[in-house]
């Protein structure tokens, strides 16, 4: 009985994080897609239901509705095992991102590991998915993808370095729990635009979606997929840039912290403060796609080997030179 | 601890499964994807027994990056064929005692390091590993990392890098006639070098090549 009653708490607590997040992901579509129309001088989607909020849901309903496809040449399992192994991927790394002092399904100590090792799994969905296809543009899509995410993945490790040498600490709520005093984003500065610049990349997104580039593999590795399995990979995409969103402003911005220790400010709950960074960061994120024109394979490539990676590896040692001079590294 | 029990075997007979399909299994791709899944299976392991830090290393590490990569080069060599090939031709199969020798070397290894850790457990020398129950696994193999075994680790270190220089020396050759830009060349430019305003004479134009 323990065990079950163990079981049914743990699955309450996991509902209670993963239903927010899923529907927030259907909210950020519509904010993406708006924030892209306004930009642009265009509405976006503005007739279903106030101001078009409805409309990923008007989306989500037609996805469901529609036949899935599977090609007779795919192998097959592997085909739909990829969408599944996307979409889990996205939502496994949220136990580990704390809404505040306690609010945290898993308080681990390697947390900031895990959410690391989890978004580096990321890319399997989509070499699967393009592989599994067996179709010409999936697979150029699969393998671009493959190459790039695993270059910008080192350099946002290197830049988490940075942020732990001053933390002392894998846990994410003590990587909060630094930042009382400053907030990372100040002395880290130019780890910040990288670790940003590098997230873009990390989750395809413009002006690094080269995966997906329609003018020139169609939609890459999305190609032979559709109804509910090509919006599981979208799903799935969505919920990993918010992933990103909140590693940015856990690791840069503080957290759950507010940013001011004053009367009105704290009276907000330490939650309210990281979502509003969460939006911050992803409006960033939506501007970023309708300004930026798309990178150039090679362009990306140098982009990430021969200017994030010595940066970043510079900013490394000028912290920990800074750190030891003045005494400054955390010891516990 | 029954659970822990339950989780343990699961996870070990994934291991173990996998690991036997990476060798049987026919397709090239098939074979890395049960690569993939050992590695995450032994991982987890490594989280049971406590050591979380080893755990999401091999993770990151082998997981996110070695086997990307493998996946990479067996997809575009198409090495299924190969090995195909392999198994059906019988000239090619001078490969077998040497492979068969290898794998008695290490039966026969596996074998004195069991026996010995059975019935000799005094030559394991377990004195200086102490658990400390307040300190974190990564604090821990860092003390143990960086004061005793740094020049082991440094040295290792060292090897990889030589090996990663040498691996691109070997691989990196100048190819003649490939058209290149130079991103200096095009920031530099300047409009006085570009563009050339030329009065064009009325009914007569200009050449402009000379």
């Amino acid at each position: 009985m323990e065990y079950l009653d163990l079981i049914f708490q743990e699955t309450y607590k996991i509902l209670f994080l993963l239903v927010p997040v899923l529907v927030s992901v259907a909210m950020i579509v519509w904010l993406d897609r708006r924030v892209w129309a306004f930009v642009q001088k265009r509405q976006g989607p503005n007739v279903v239901g106030p101001f078009g909020l409805l409309q990923s849901l008007a989306d989500a309903l037609k996805y469901i509705f529609k036949e899935i496809i599977i090609p007779a040449s795919s192998n097959k399992i592997i085909f739909i095992l990829a969408p599944i192994i996307t979409m889990t991927l996205a939502l496994i790394a949220w136990a580990v991102i704390p809404f505040g002092v306690d609010q945290v399904l898993a308080d681990i100590n390697v947390g900031i590991l895990y959410i690391f090792a989890v978004s580096s799994l990321g890319v399997y969905g989509i070499i699967m998915g393009g592989w599994a296809s067996n179709s010409k543009y999936p697979f150029l899509g699969s393998i671009r993808s493959a190459a790039q995410m695993v270059s910008y993945e080192v350099s946002i490790g290197i830049i988490i370095i940075n942020v732990l040498l001053c933390v002392g600490s894998l846990n994410l709520n003590d990587i909060v729990l630094a930042q009382n005093d400053m907030w990372f984003v100040i002395p880290l500065f130019p780890m910040f635009v990288i670790f940003f610049i590098s997230a873009l990349a990390e989750t395809n997104r413009p002006p690094f979606d080269l995966p997906e580039a329609e003018a020139e593999l169609v939609a890459g590795y999305q190609t032979e997929y559709s109804g509910m399995m090509y919006a599981m990979f979208w799903l799935g995409e969505y919920a990993n840039i918010l992933l990103m969103c909140a590693l940015g402003s856990i690791l840069f911005l503080g957290g759950w912290l507010s940013p001011i220790e004053l009367y009105p400010f704290n009276l907000i709950p330490g939650a309210l403060w990281l979502i509003f960074k969460i939006l911050f960061l992803f409006i960033l994120f939506a501007l970023v796609k309708a300004i930026v024109p798309r990178y150039r394979y090679d362009q990306l490539m140098r982009l990430g080997w021969k200017i994030f990676l010595p940066l970043s590896l510079t900013y490394v040692v000028l912290t920990a030179s800074y750190l030891f001079y003045f005494n400054l590294l955390p010891t516990n | 601890m029954i659970a822990h029990a339950i989780f343990f075997y699961i996870f070990s007979i994934i291991a173990v499964v996998s690991a036997v399909m990476v060798t049987v299994s026919k397709n090239t791709v098939h074979s890395v994807f049960f690569l993939i899944l050992d590695f995450i299976s032994i991982s987890c392991l490594f989280i049971m027994i406590g050591a979380e830090f080893l755990g999401m290393i091999m993770l990151i590490v082998y997981v996110g990056a070695v086997a990307v990569l493998f996946l990479f080069v067996v997809m575009m060599l198409n090495v299924a064929q190969q090995k195909n090939q392999w198994f059906i031709s019988k000239e090619n199969s001078n490969h077998i005692p040497i492979g068969l020798l290898i794998s008695v070397i290490i039966f026969f290894e596996l074998i004195i390091v069991i026996g010995g850790w059975k019935y000799k457990p005094d030559l394991f020398n377990q004195d200086n590993l102490s658990i400390v129950n307040d300190v974190s696994n990564t604090h821990s193999l860092g003390m143990v990392l960086y004061t005793d075994y740094i020049h082991i680790f440094q040295i290792s270190g060292m090897i990889l890098l030589i090996a990663m220089i040498g691996a691109i020396v070997l691989t990196f050759r100048q190819r003649e006639g490939v058209k290149k830009q130079s991103y200096l060349k095009q920031i530099s430019r300047e409009r006085a070098e570009g563009v050339e305003v030329v009065e064009v004479a009325s009914n007569r134009g200009v050449k402009i090549d000379d």
